[in-house]
């Protein structure tokens, strides 16, 4: 799966005809660019399919081997049995809760930090930039037990709460990083025009640069939802009657049998792919506007 | 102008997406089902077990919600709530190897349970490790298992003639797997060496007690040397993969394996799945004897239960032979207590049971157990016997050597803990590789 | 304006990480040097001796060797297909942002269900008659079809992490410069290196570092495909965290992850320099 990135479109040879060439050129860039797409397309999509037709096929259609592409025999009833298990509906509400919760916190404490990075040069700089990666870069299970014991002392602990401050600590150096990456790219000229034209430096900051910078904050938000989502072990150590749905139905997902990994893998995958979906949307609208 | 317009309902509708989640409560909604005790285990984690179980619960005593974890966050969740002195817990269930680290200190005193439910009969040695090397009880033995082999039909007929599969020894389980490779053209015996597989547990309390008579005294004797160059010619007849297989089930279900050794619980789907197809066989015997070993779940008090009554109520009715048979029936997990099997079991159970009862009953049997008064080290001397194996069958270095390495670390261990031995090797004194 | 102190605006975070995990941090930085009786560094003797330490070292290095620059490479190729506007871009860019989604854990079992021995690649091969049995890409005896598995599927998932940050990136670079460019005669490849690149820097730079950090924390998906054969260091630290019993050497390697972590982050931040033509 490679893309020839440099020249993905060979230049037509010559022809007699002046005029229909850069036509012809045109028609058979845009092939070579769909065909690319394609390629891309496939390979990300492919195993989702197949992990897709998995969770659908019967315990004795998954066996056969050679395996068809279509399962021989379809049954839903382990995709089902994790609807039916206790507290997955309560556990998917607080997913759901914990990701916005999360979103909103990083937003709210990262982004400011971001532009803070991008906009001022001041000593301490990279120190801070570190200490921020620090907590993400050291595996989060050294640190479960005296964490819960913060939060049991706190007394937050086993609340929806806890494993949002978890999380959005998880979530702070995507979102201070890419925030910052993407204000550092809209240009201070702008924000300075702005001024000059009368506008509060607040004002400037809320009309010129954030809805410039809103590609990245959408896209930091999608990283901090879906790191949420996904997480386990915080979720595990600081939670106990009021779980998240992977902290309360697929810890044990690994060492279940194979029909029911591959139906509680695609149970994970569903709620993510939608929200992707609603993601990707308010995404492209949004860069059809910010051309320049 | 347009953009503008569009970024501040954008910016309105950030600010009311998250002013109506913090409206909705910070505590988030309850995933125990009905609420009551919390009933926390590191046993039948996979969704469906877990339902099984709590269908069983809910039928014996009401109030108990099970809540599963992982054995890593289950010890970590117990030490910071007591060491918190806030324990959300009123009940805990897990291994002989989950419970007995946390004796110093995190669990109730449970002597007296015990006492009042003194007819039940445990066997003496569950009693033995339910003390935790004191002379206190510290978990109620709440379930057993054990680890024996599975062969399908297609194996059975490349058995080796003259062979009994019910009597088998390890150079009757290395012909078989031979004649079987070559039958098949490729091979089909499979281990559980996965990073979630028991192998360990097949040398520790299999293979080699079967060919020494001990587990950590004859750790680097000739005896085991032996042991261990029989273990490299068997694996050279095992399925490759194997290195991935925590469950055996799931191979055995998909064909690819056809021959397996595997703990009760790990074996059970493939022949509920086909019972005709497939048999259930005790493990082999050695030149020492038929060694097994005995797996041990209980139940234990955490110190400042939610609801030690309620706790105490929940062990005795879940310690009722009748309950027990039922957890059998749905779980696959033997009783601990002495209760008669019924007949009407599925055939699944009733081969592994009948397995079992050879395996336990055979006159050459020597039981092993899982490591007694290690606490939070025993996951280290399993690690010497993984190690042991990487390194001799799965990376072809000196098996001498090799054992004299591995009998340092494990030395080191023991020297630190200064522990008696366990069965089989005698109990006298401080523990010491020979 | 460019005078006032920035910390105001970077206390919030700070305060939010030293409150979180700033006591848990030096309580784990301090067990993998004490013991009961002090300092010590029997913890890092036992590591280093351990038989899976050098090789989920070596693991984890040569897995982020192969799979960043590759993920770079991609990204960026796929950033200019979605500049190029083809067709039903709408959809090819939804379908390259959906393992964004995707767990660890469920990457793992997507690819197991393709690499497994009786796997829907080896079903392939061997309805196309291929081959016999299927290969065997997950035995431990094939080292190189392990690391490629691992490769692939780690390609797959976090590949659009790194597009992602590159679009959001590439869309706030002014058109002009491309075009004024294009307009002087400029190639693709001299529009690339010239104009593009260089604007993008402060993506790529955030989009490495974060790649790398993330990466060296992935393991699920290795454990997955090929159990305890291809040993990474966060799954050592589990391993000896969960399994092993021992917070201390745990902690050591730990601490080597975030040795490694923030020597490559620090590396980023020093050679792959934000434009200052850009500010």
């Amino acid at each position: 799966m490679t893309i020839d990135v440099r020249d993905p479109v060979r230049p037509a040879p010559m022809l007699p005809p002046v005029d229909v060439a850069p036509l012809r050129r045109a028609r058979l860039r845009a092939t070579g660019v769909q065909a690319a797409c394609v390629a891309v397309s496939l390979f990300m999509a492919l195993p989702i399919v197949l992990i897709g037709l998995a969770a659908v096929s019967s315990r004795a259609a998954l066996a056969e081997f050679p395996k068809p592409l279509v399962p021989s025999e379809f049954a839903l009833d382990s995709l089902l049995s994790f609807l039916r298990a206790t507290g997955t509906l309560p556990a998917l509400g607080n997913s759901v809760l914990a990701g916005l919760y999360a979103v909103f916190w990083s937003l709210v404490v990262g982004a400011p930090a971001g532009y803070a990075l991008a906009r001022h040069a001041f000593r301490g700089k990279d120190a801070y930039q570190m200490f921020i990666l620090l907590v993400r870069a050291l595996p989060i299970v050294v640190l479960s037990v005296p964490l819960a014991t913060m939060f049991l002392r706190l007394d937050v602990y086993d609340t929806v709460l806890a494993v949002t401050l978890v999380h959005t600590a998880l979530a702070l150096p995507t979102t201070v990083l890419i925030t910052a990456s993407i204000f550092v790219s809209v240009p201070a000229d702008l924000e300075e025009a702005a001024q000059v034209f009368g506008c509060t430096r607040w004002q400037a900051a809320r009309r010129v640069v954030v809805p410039l910078a809103l590609p990245g904050l959408a896209a930091s938000s999608i990283f901090t939802f879906v790191l949420s989502w996904n997480e386990l072990l915080g979720a595990t150590v600081v939670t106990l009657g009021h779980r998240t749905l992977p902290a309360q139905v697929l810890t044990s997902l690994a060492e279940a049998s194979v029909a029911y990994r591959f139906a509680g893998g695609f149970a994970l995958i569903l709620p993510a792919l939608l929200f992707i979906f609603v993601m990707r949307r308010y995404l492209l609208n949004l860069w059809g506007t910010t051309l320049r | 102008m347009p953009r503008i317009t569009v970024s501040r309902r954008a910016v309105l509708r950030t600010a009311g997406l998250g002013a109506a989640a913090l409206a909705a409560g910070c505590t988030g909604f309850a995933t125990t089902g009905g609420g009551g005790m919390v009933f926390l285990s590191t046993q039948f984690r996979p969704v469906d077990e877990a339902q099984r179980f709590r269908d069983l619960l809910a039928r014996t005593i009401s109030g108990v919600s099970y809540v599963t974890i992982e054995e890593g966050p289950f010890a970590g969740q117990v030490r910071s709530q007591v060491d918190a002195g806030a324990t959300r817990i009123g009940l805990l269930g897990g291994l002989h190897g989950d419970l007995a680290p946390l004796a110093d200190g995190y669990l109730e005193d449970v002597t007296d349970v015990l006492a009042r439910l003194g007819d039940h009969r445990w066997p003496a040695d569950y009693l033995e490790l339910a003390r935790a090397g004191s002379d206190r009880t510290w978990y109620v033995p709440w379930a057993t298992a054990s680890y024996i082999l599975a062969a399908h039909q297609d194996a059975l007929e490349n058995l080796p003639s003259g062979v009994d599969p019910a009597a088998l020894s390890y150079d009757d389980l290395l012909d078989w797997a031979v004649a079987a490779r070559r039958a098949e053209g490729r091979p089909v015996l499979g281990l559980p060496a996965g990073p979630k597989g028991l192998l360990h547990r097949f040398t520790q309390g299999y293979l080699l007690p079967s060919f020494t008579g001990g587990q950590i005294t004859t750790f680097r004797s000739a005896e085991a040397v032996t042991a261990w160059e029989y273990l490299r010619e068997l694996w050279a007849n095992c399925v490759p993969s194997s290195t991935t297989y925590d469950f055996m089930q799931e191979p055995m279900e998909s064909g690819e394996v056809r021959l397996a050794w595997d703990h009760v619980v790990r074996l059970v789907s493939a022949p509920r799945q086909r019972p005709d197809s497939w048999r259930m066989l005790p493990s082999p015997r050695g030149p020492r004897g038929l060694g097994y070993m005995a797996v041990l779940a209980g139940m234990a008090i955490p110190k400042g239960s939610t609801d030690p009554e309620l706790a105490r109520r929940t062990i005795e009715a879940l310690s009722l032979p009748r309950t027990q048979v039922e957890l059998l029936r749905s779980n696959s997990f033997f009783p601990a207590v002495a209760a008669d099997l019924p007949d009407d079991l599925s055939p699944a159970i009733a081969m592994e049971a009948q397995a079992v009862r050879r395996q336990q009953d055979a006159e050459d049997a020597i039981l092993s157990l899982p490591p007694v008064g290690l606490g939070e080290r025993e996951g280290e001397v399993s690690k010497v016997f993984q190690d042991t194996f990487r390194s001799i069958v799965l990376d072809g270095a000196p098996i001498r050597s090799t054992l004299d390495g591995q009998a340092r670390v494990l030395q080191g261990i023991l020297d630190e803990l200064r522990v008696p031995c366990w069965a089989p090797d005698p109990p006298a004194g401080r523990c010491e590789v020979s | 304006m460019r005078s006032r102190s920035p910390w105001l605006l970077l206390l919030p975070s700070l305060v939010l990480m030293a409150a979180l995990f700033g006591w848990p941090l030096v309580q784990a930085v301090l067990a993998a040097f004490r013991d009961e009786g002090g300092f010590t560094l029997a913890h890092w003797q036992r590591l280093l001796t351990d038989p899976y330490f050098l090789p989920a070292l070596r693991n984890t290095v040569l897995l982020i060797v192969i799979v960043l620059p590759v993920q770079l490479a991609l990204a960026i190729g796929m950033a200019l297909l979605v500049q190029a506007r083809p067709r039903f871009i709408g959809g090819h860019f939804y379908l390259w942002c959906v393992p964004l989604a995707i767990s660890e854990l469920a990457a793992g079992l997507v690819w197991l269900s393709v690499f497994d021995n009786r796997g829907y690649l080896n079903s392939l091969l061997v309805s196309l008659g291929l081959s016999e049995n299927g290969v065997q890409w997950l035995s431990y005896e094939n080292t190189t079809t392990m690391l490629l598995t691992v490769v692939i599927a780690e390609i797959w998932r976090a590949t659009s992490l790194v597009f992602v940050i590159v679009v959001a990136g590439m869309q706030v670079i002014p058109r002009d410069y491309d075009e004024a460019a294009q307009v002087f005669g400029a190639s693709l490849g001299q529009r690339l290196r010239h104009v593009t690149l260089p604007l993008l820097m402060p993506s790529l730079q955030v989009a490495l570092i974060l790649r790398t950090i993330l990466a060296l924390q992935a393991f699920a998906v290795a454990q997955a495909l090929t159990g305890r054969d291809f040993p990474l260091l966060v799954g050592e630290t589990y391993e000896w965290y969960v399994n092993l019993r021992n917070p201390a050497v745990s902690s050591a390697v730990a601490l080597v992850v975030l040795a490694l972590s923030l020597g490559t982050a620090l590396l980023y931040l020093r050679t792959v320099r934000q434009p200052e033509g850009a500010r």
